[in-house]
């Protein structure tokens, strides 16, 4: 008896140490810490940026408009003079307020449906699923479009459309995710023991595809970065003469032939940074193992 | 389950997925922007007028009689006639699901050798250097939106190197290598954004080949190295990678209104973006409808083809 308890309280500190060293060795990998530091940067510059922009992001200055990058500007000037340096560092704030909310939306509502069609099965099952594919039967981009087209942008409107256009393909993984946990002895155990299917599908079965969540969480995301600067670049999305990254890249699009390449190549270069670092994250999560 | 019935099943689900896109499609292009001649008056149009264009468009009848309508008439392949062009919508669908097709044919080029042979090269050697470097590059490239990649790759050899013509559309009566030069811009940003996922899906399979029981009775049968692995490996790994590479071109011919729209290429996307800008109903159903229909065909293409090619799923995949 005495044994057993000293057995198990020398066994408890010991699998804290290795659960806090997994903890560490899962996420101390140079790609999640490179990525991290360059989330964590642009969400400085999103939460603090207007106390250190070098110029005000929103002041037109007519005399002195798409002047190349010089030592007082140093990403040069817009065409209405404003400094692509003060408006990169502002920009970040929309796309990162609007992506992860409508990833939160998005990957929330698709673990719901995808919980309860995994877990109720049957004609709820088929009928859910065939109305699944029918969503994912049309390209991404063009739901998105369709619907901010027929109901205006804004960015409430976006993040609802994103999450929404997410909704399904979350909750295909979490559906099969959820298929392969009802056939394990626990559910069985949990149902002869008289537990109703609401506390099965959230007590039980929840916890165990935790994993396939996050995992669909981070890799949603940086598809979401990609998604809002897309329909910002389309004209769907941030509306002007808010900074933001897709819009500046529209506004200076025209400018290129002309030799003015400033404004396209330092907004797309913020864009590639963020979507990178999210995507270096989720990778080392294991999103992409789908190999042994 | 015998393999006509195993069609049947599968066209009719095809068909199903079919019609509920065509109902999504028609409540979100007819109920939500309320008022179509209102939307193409403006707001400070007369009353009257509205009401007169919604009568001559037919838009003021219940909206089951205008989804019978639009359906009956879309199953015989009338379409119905543009509202912004004021011409029918077929012969236009049709022209740009051409030009759709030209540019999905260059991208096919450059991305089946490229995401096929990283592919190999990463699943005969799992775990190795050139494997990561060529999993996570493909990662990294897949998740950098198009339009960005696009525009770089415009700012360098369209512009400063001047090697490639900065728009996709070729002048008129161009001949097909011009049309495919002038579509290597454009297509190139797909290529860097599909390879990841095809060079994913072909190391998969290559993997499971390569620890398959086949395999290892080829080895040690005696058969030299690239006996096994072209005969063994590769024809098993393949099957996968054919059904990807169908269900991406459903991809290419339908979902590239951004790079489309960026270069210029006057492509199914291109037409569906447009149509919604100018709210131009029966060209966005029909674009719609299409894209749709071409995405579910290639996906059912592609499943297909998985079956045919792989011999054990032949026989069980029937079931």
């Amino acid at each position: 008896m005495t044994g057993d308890m000293s057995l198990a309280a020398r066994q408890a500190p010991v699998d804290r140490a290795t659960s806090i060293r997994r903890v560490v060795e899962r996420f101390a990998k140079p790609p999640v810490v490179i990525g991290a530091s360059v989330l964590l940067f642009w969400l400085a510059c999103a939460l603090f940026g207007n106390a250190f922009v070098p110029f005000d992001p929103y002041a037109d200055d007519l005399l002195s408009t798409l002047t190349p990058p010089d030592g007082l500007h140093w990403f040069g000037t817009d065409q209405l003079g404003r400094d692509v340096l003060s408006r990169i560092i502002v920009g970040s704030r929309d796309i990162l307020l609007i992506a992860p909310l409508a990833t939160l939306l998005g990957v929330v509502s698709g673990s719901l449906v995808g919980l309860i069609l995994g877990y109720v099965g049957g004609l709820t099952d088929i009928v859910g699923g065939r109305i699944l594919d029918a969503f994912m039967a049309l390209p991404f981009v063009v739901v998105v479009m369709m619907t901010l087209v027929a109901i205006g942008p804004s960015n409430i409107t976006v993040i609802t459309v994103i999450g929404l256009a997410y909704t399904p393909l979350v909750a295909r993984t979490v559906r099969s995710a959820v298929r392969e946990q009802r056939e394990q002895d626990y559910i069985s155990a949990a149902r002869l023991s008289g537990e109703n299917a609401l506390s099965i599908m959230f007590l039980e079965i929840l916890p165990n595809v935790r994993e396939t969540i996050m995992v669909e969480l981070v890799t949603r995301l940086g598809y979401a970065f990609f998604a809002v600067a897309t329909l910002s670049f389309l004209g769907l999305g941030i509306q002007p003469p808010s900074a933001d990254w897709g819009l500046a890249i529209a506004e200076g699009y025209g400018f290129l032939t002309g030799g003015m390449w400033w404004v396209v190549l330092f907004n797309s270069g913020a864009i590639v940074s963020l979507v990178l670092a999210t995507n270096l994250i989720a990778h080392s999560l294991g999103a992409f193992e789908d190999s042994p | 389950m015998k393999p006509i019935r195993y069609l049947c099943t599968r066209a009719g689900t095809l068909i199903l997925t079919l019609w509920l896109v065509s109902v999504a499609i028609f409540l979100a292009g007819q109920v939500l922007p309320g008022d179509v001649g209102r939307a193409m008056l403006g707001p400070f149009a007369d009353t009257d007028a509205v009401a007169e264009l919604n009568r001559r468009l037919g838009t003021d009848r219940p909206i089951l009689v205008q989804y019978w309508d639009w359906l009956s008439h879309a199953l015989v392949g009338d379409f119905g006639t543009s509202f912004a062009m004021r011409a029918p919508v077929a012969p236009l669908v049709l022209e740009s699901l051409k030009n759709s097709a030209a540019l999905a044919a260059v991208v096919l080029v450059f991305l089946v050798p490229l995401g096929v042979g990283s592919g190999i090269v990463a699943g005969l050697k799992p775990n190795s250097f050139a494997d990561r470097f060529i999993v996570l590059a493909g990662a990294c490239l897949a998740i950098i939106p198009d339009f960005v990649s696009g525009l770089i790759l415009l700012m360098v050899f369209g512009l400063w190197l001047s090697w490639f013509p900065i728009t996709g559309a070729a002048p008129d009566g161009a001949g097909f290598w011009t049309t495919g030069y002038y579509l290597v811009l454009p297509a190139l940003p797909l290529v860097l954004n599909l390879t990841g996922y095809v060079a994913r899906m072909t190391r998969t399979g290559v993997v499971q080949a390569k620890q398959a029981d086949y395999t290892r009775s080829a080895i040690l049968k005696g058969l030299d190295n690239h006996k096994v692995i072209f005969r063994h490996i590769l024809r098993n790994a393949l099957a996968t990678t054919v059904a990807v590479l169908a269900t991406q071109t459903g991809f290419l011919l339908g979902g590239l209104v951004v790079i489309e729209a960026l270069f210029g290429v006057q492509g199914l996307g291109s037409l569906v973006l447009n149509a919604a800008k100018a709210r131009d109903f029966p060209m966005l159903e029909a674009g719609v409808i299409v894209m749709a229909a071409i995405f579910v065909v290639t996906a059912a293409i592609g499943d297909l083809l998985q079956v045919a090619l792989d011999p054990r799923q032949r026989r069980r995949g029937f079931q």
